[in-house]
């Protein structure tokens, strides 16, 4: 039988687990500073207080997704949350099929710093914070480009860092590193054009390859060759270094052909 | 003039004439040389005038995140180096930072004044780097010659300390690599003596320059409420007359007990930024100059002492077989912090760095996300440039000190 691979985390796994150890967590303590405690008294007012708690330091809300805008907006009129440092999302698709979003909000005044979290699944969307703070006008289409979270009433809801036309949302589980298939065919298919898929072939994305018959990149082992050198009239007995030959895999030999020159 | 896009041009050239009004749409990048790396500005002029600005970024996105959750931390910290490539330490401090912050590590002494020295010097470096080209930008091309001169000397302190000029990697979780070379604090020393007759060269030739000051007052002007609403840091924030310095208001490493002042400057324009540039490069020499007294009295341990987390001094690697064995798991697997979240902001030269880090008691961040200040202060072009005029588009990016490196990650 073949062995199954999960598709939902595609991420790297621990290679080894020890089935006893048990993670310790990072200590949790009750809200007791008397800024953070007023903070959440004044939240508690506004918006429905999931939980609360002190982490290294600054101060956790979790809040219900309908009601960011709210307590956003407590924070900022009422406690003096000045400035949105960070806004984005962490997925638990596969373990509990929602995305968690955070802003990290800072106090300049007090100087001190408290995150609003919360959740929603994956097909629900989320209201936009762009009257409270500028910066979502970045950071939430950050998060749209790389989670595909909507978020509602974004001036300009648009992907940021990917191309327009990209496909599938880099920064979830199940995206593998190295892209997916549609990334493979991307750049063939916009230079060159569907048609000629057959002759390139799908590019490699692996960071690591090494194609011992490149003479072009900086790909090449063995002797130094100038740019572009036909590799097969280079001598190579010389080399008194022997190469694995799993290292070295000939990427040329696939079923498609080579084109003399990029068209 | 009708074009005729091809599959290998699918842009229009760089004007697109190809509108009813009369505003004209041209791209300002990604390969303009005042464009600071791979910028796309869309500008809509009318006229000489800029009426709508969108800044384009995403040409030099290397997933930097995604790498974080299939990397061990360690694996991972060299990858920091290439987010704000210019000073490249204050991001391996930062990165290092908040996993020491998760762990709750305390870190020895020396190791926290070689991380000041070093995070300091590449103030300097990343400040002269910003001085050089944003006046090259301007027009001014001796500065950038001068500037570039004092920076190959502060260049050559960082590749005595770690052999890299660029990538430093000059931290690790835990403390530092390496002690200081040999007469290294000597050549701290002696660079640091000469750089303010330099500065007050750059500021004699620049700060009262009738061409520069014409360029650059008023030119780029950022309210405080903008400043704060799109979470402006670091100089662009305290040029908006807004004194917040994280090294001073949430102190990490030795900040807490070092002696230096926060220049703070209300003009709100370029010129009020390449003020305080200036004097934080005066800052930093006094904190280096505290610096170098602090560390003959510091005993000689560099790493922290935590063998769950962190491995054990080359020696100990070597002649103790524990420590072999707890060596070999941390490379093969490595650390596992506990659950948890933690974001750890630094003062780095550009404003606010700080990772946010998710872990799940894996030895791979579940989600890492860098929070880097040159992202919003690329957004907030989108909001100062519409007004103003073509020329100075340059001088306003330019005095943002944008890295590409660090906006696309």
């Amino acid at each position: 039988m073949r062995k199954y691979s999960p598709k939902d985390n595609v991420q790297a796994k621990a290679k080894y687990t020890d089935r006893f150890w048990v993670a310790p967590q990072v200590p949790r303590e009750p809200v007791e500073d008397a800024h953070f405690a007023a903070v959440l008294e004044k939240m508690k007012a506004a918006v429905e207080v999931l939980d609360a708690y002190v982490e290294i330091g600054q101060l956790v809300i979790h809040i219900r997704p309908e009601q960011n805008v709210d307590a956003l907006r407590t924070l900022k009129e009422e406690c003096d949350y000045a400035m949105c440092s960070e806004l984005s999302a962490v997925d638990y698709l596969a373990r509990d099929g929602e995305f968690e979003i955070f802003y990290q909000l800072l106090n300049l005044k007090e100087r001190k710093r408290t995150r609003i979290l919360t959740r929603i699944k994956e097909d629900q969307a989320i209201e936009s914070i762009v009257p409270l703070y500028d910066m979502a006008k970045f950071a939430e289409r950050e998060m749209y480009d790389m989670f595909g979270i909507y978020v509602n009433n974004h001036p300009y809801l648009k992907r940021i860092i990917m191309p327009d036309d990209w496909e599938g949302h880099p920064l979830r589980k199940t995206y593998p590193l190295e892209g997916d298939e549609f990334a493979s065919w991307y750049e063939v298919d916009k230079i060159f054009g569907k048609e000629y898929r057959d002759i390139i072939g799908p590019e490699n994305r692996d960071p690591a390859r090494i194609d011992r018959y490149d003479t072009q990149r900086f790909a090449r082992v063995g002797h130094e060759v100038p740019f572009g050198a036909d590799p097969s009239l280079v001598d190579e007995t010389e080399t008194p270094v022997e190469y694995s030959s799993e290292l070295l895999a000939d990427y040329n030999k696939g079923p498609h052909k080579v084109l003399d020159k990029r068209k | 003039m009708q074009q005729q896009p091809n599959k290998l041009k699918p842009f229009f050239e760089n004007l697109n004439f190809e509108r009813d009004d009369n505003t004209m749409v041209i791209n300002f990048g990604p390969q303009h040389p005042s464009a600071h790396g791979q910028l796309r500005l869309i500008l809509e002029l009318q006229g000489e005038q800029v009426v709508k600005a969108l800044p384009d970024i995403g040409y030099l996105h290397r997933g930097i995140e995604k790498m974080a959750e299939n990397m061990i931390y360690n694996e991972f910290l060299p990858t920091t180096d290439r987010m704000d490539y210019i000073a490249s330490t204050s991001n391996n401090y930062a990165f290092a930072l908040a996993v020491e912050r998760l762990i709750g590590l305390e870190v020895p002494r020396r190791a926290q004044v070689i991380r000041t020295m070093l995070l300091e010097l590449n103030r300097i470096i990343s400040h002269l780097f910003f001085l050089a080209t944003h006046a090259l930008d301007v027009g001014a091309m001796s500065i950038f010659l001068y500037a570039f001169r004092e920076r190959e000397f502060a260049m050559d302190l960082m590749e005595d300390y770690c052999g890299a000029r660029l990538t430093h990697s000059a931290v690790r979780i835990g403390g530092v690599p390496l002690d200081l070379p040999e007469g290294w604090l000597t050549q701290l020393t002696d660079f640091i003596e000469r750089l303010p007759d330099q500065i007050k060269l750059y500021e004699d030739l620049l700060t009262e320059n009738r061409i520069w000051k014409m360029r650059l007052e008023d030119v780029g002007i950022i309210t405080p409420e903008q400043a704060l609403s799109w979470g402006c840091t670091g100089i662009m924030l305290r040029g908006s007359g807004i004194e917040y310095d994280i090294r001073k208001e949430e102190p990490y490493e030795l900040y807490g007990e070092l002696d230096f002042d926060i220049p703070v400057s209300d003009r709100c324009d370029s010129y009020g930024r390449y003020r305080l540039y200036m004097e934080e490069m005066k800052e930093s020499i006094k904190i280096l100059r505290q610096l170098i007294g602090m560390y003959p009295k510091t005993e000689s341990q560099l790493m922290a002492h935590a063998p769950q987390y962190i491995s054990a001094p080359k020696e100990e690697i070597m002649t103790q077989n524990y420590a072999l064995m707890q060596h070999f798991v941390l490379v093969t697997q490595g650390m596992r912090p506990p659950k948890g979240t933690v974001y750890a902001p630094t003062e780095s030269p550009k404003g606010e760095l700080g990772f946010w880090i998710r872990s799940e008691g894996e030895p791979y961040a579940y989600r890492l996300k860098a929070r880097a200040p040159s992202f919003f202060h690329t957004g907030i072009l989108q909001d100062i440039l519409p007004g103003t005029y073509l020329a100075d588009v340059v001088t306003i990016i330019g005095s943002t000190n944008i890295v590409f490196g660090e906006v696309d990650r």
